[in-house]
């Protein structure tokens, strides 16, 4: 069945997920600080061709478990399998390979401040796929930009970008590889509820043009029932509900309800 | 007893390790394939030509004011025309490179560790990974390796502006010609004053590079932090260059002036 989610002038039409491979497989994993333990128990699938929201509080460790996954950090307990492969066990080539199939979305866009628009699109392709030929990167550089909606600001610096702009452009240098699997934390946090639908919208429109499937950590609600295949909610460590919008939203459990509020 | 021991030196120790390690990581990844040829140029521009002017002032006076205060003395004992002599030797063989190396590590040392700081604030070196480019090529190897070849280089031109400042302060009171001043502060330099001299300076480069990036790459995830790698850059970089001075000191006097 498809959900149809409405936009200003067209339709965009959210499938559910297709295809039953699993990408990413998480078990039992655990993850402590210190003495303070952040993930107690997670175990989770992303289905290629997927979006998964995950829900939680601030502090619960939905950031630490989308770091685990491109090894910034590691587990101390657990398996978690990203395309048949235990990450903690890949070594340093084997990382780097992984790393350019699934992208990352820094809450920030994390762009990098002493290069314009265009060097930060480049450098993932020189440094990385080791593009040589400039014909082909410009080529590249400006069919992403399109993409986003964002050709005008080629040649301008990061700080002369809106926030908005920001998350754009960090999301085109992430598609720029081509991944497989986009891992988003919190894409619309700190954004106007007009450009936070549109950065959804555009979540759901590079699942489709691309095929991508996605873990996308966010707080906003209106974000999730755009992008969500299936919504996951994270407490203390664990997740506690899983099932797509409208089962969540009709959700008993007070947890549930306090986010569907 | 022995916990509290253990507990005392397990902070210093493990700061240590992770310093030796961050070395082995930079030299490992030195000869890695995909050297930054064209962000090490950068670098050098950044840390050097733009250091040009601080450093030179600071050359130029430290002759200047070397000269104006030894002058008197030396007059007093009828040995002023040793003057440029002494201002060459103490400028070329100890106090030019240290004077050097600090100002830098106070100028480069905290300017790399407050960049790195705020790229680590800002998640930009996580980016950097996840995207699977290497930042410790990127950012670590092109500016320690900018740092080594840029203070030797700001050395000797802070060395050449203080024999011209100790000329011009010489001129102030006395005249002396500028090729009679030349001709007798190279007449007592030899080559044992100046190699050991530059070769040192290559190593306080590097641990101005060095500890720059170690400080802002390892720097916590707070605004705070950018200040407070900034801040122990310029502390741990000067304490670098006093205590690799004293040893080089130590080895030139050794091999150097008993050979």
């Amino acid at each position: 069945m498809e959900q149809v989610i409405e936009k200003t002038g067209e339709t965009i039409k959210k499938s559910p997920a297709t295809d039953s491979e699993v990408v990413i497989e998480i078990r039992h994993v655990k993850k402590a600080f210190g003495s303070k333990v952040v993930l107690s128990d997670i175990n989770m699938d992303l289905h290629r061709g997927e979006n998964l929201v995950v829900l939680g509080k601030s502090g619960q460790g939905k950031s630490v478990n989308i770091k685990l996954m491109v090894g910034l950090l590691k587990q101390d307990d657990g398996s978690l399998k990203i395309f048949g492969k235990e990450v903690s066990e890949l070594n340093e080539d084997e990382l780097k390979a992984l790393r350019i199939r699934v992208g990352f979305l820094f809450q920030s866009g994390a762009l990098y401040d002493s290069m314009s628009v265009r060097e930060n699109l480049e450098f993932p392709l020189t440094r990385v796929l080791l593009l040589r030929d400039k014909n082909e990167i410009q080529t590249r550089v400006e069919e992403i930009l399109e993409s986003v909606g964002l050709l005008d600001a080629i040649d301008k610096m990061p700080s002369d970008l809106s926030g908005g702009m920001r998350k754009r452009i960090g999301l085109a240098r992430t598609l720029i590889l081509k991944p497989e699997i986009m891992l988003y934390d919190e894409p619309t946090t700190g954004l106007d509820p007009i450009t936070s639908r549109e950065i959804s919208e555009l979540i759901l429109a590079m699942q489709k043009k691309y095929h991508i499937s996605s873990v996308i950590i966010t707080h906003d609600m209106a974000c999730a029932k755009i992008t969500a295949d299936r919504v996951v909610v994270m407490n203390e460590g664990k997740f506690v509900a899983e099932g797509d919008y409208e089962t969540l939203e009709a959700s008993d459990d007070d947890l549930v309800k306090h986010f569907f509020k | 007893m022995s916990t509290t021991i253990s507990a005392k030196w397990s902070k210093p120790l493990l700061a240590a390790g992770k310093q030796a390690m961050f070395i082995g990581t930079f030299w490992r990844n030195l000869f890695r394939k995909g050297f930054e040829l064209r962000e090490t140029v950068r670098q050098c521009y950044i840390i050097g030509y733009k250091s040009i002017s601080l450093v030179g002032i600071t050359g130029f006076i430290l002759g200047f004011v070397l000269t104006l205060q030894s002058l008197p003395t030396m007059k007093a004992f009828g040995a002023s025309s040793f003057v440029p002599s002494m201002v060459a030797i103490s400028v070329i063989r100890e106090i030019g490179p240290v004077i050097i190396a600090l100002i830098c590590a106070g100028k480069i040392a905290s300017s790399i560790g407050a960049e790195l700081g705020s790229m680590k604030v800002s998640e930009q070196i996580d980016a950097m990974e996840v995207s699977g480019a290497n930042p410790i090529q990127y950012l670590v190897v092109t500016r320690i390796l900018a740092c080594i070849c840029m203070i030797p280089l700001l050395t000797l031109m802070a060395d050449a502006l203080a024999l011209f400042g100790g000329w011009a302060a010489s001129n102030i009171s006395d005249s002396m010609s500028f090729k009679l001043y030349f001709d007798k502060a190279f007449t007592s330099l030899s080559f044992v004053d100046l190699m050991p001299a530059v070769f040192k300076t290559i190593f306080f480069g590097f641990a101005i590079g060095f500890v720059g990036c170690y400080k802002g790459y390892n720097s916590d995830r707070g605004t705070e932090s950018v200040g407070l790698a900034a801040n122990s850059a310029v502390v741990s970089a000067s304490l670098w260059v006093i205590v690799l001075d004293a040893i080089a000191v130590q080895l030139t006097s050794v091999f150097a002036y008993n050979a």
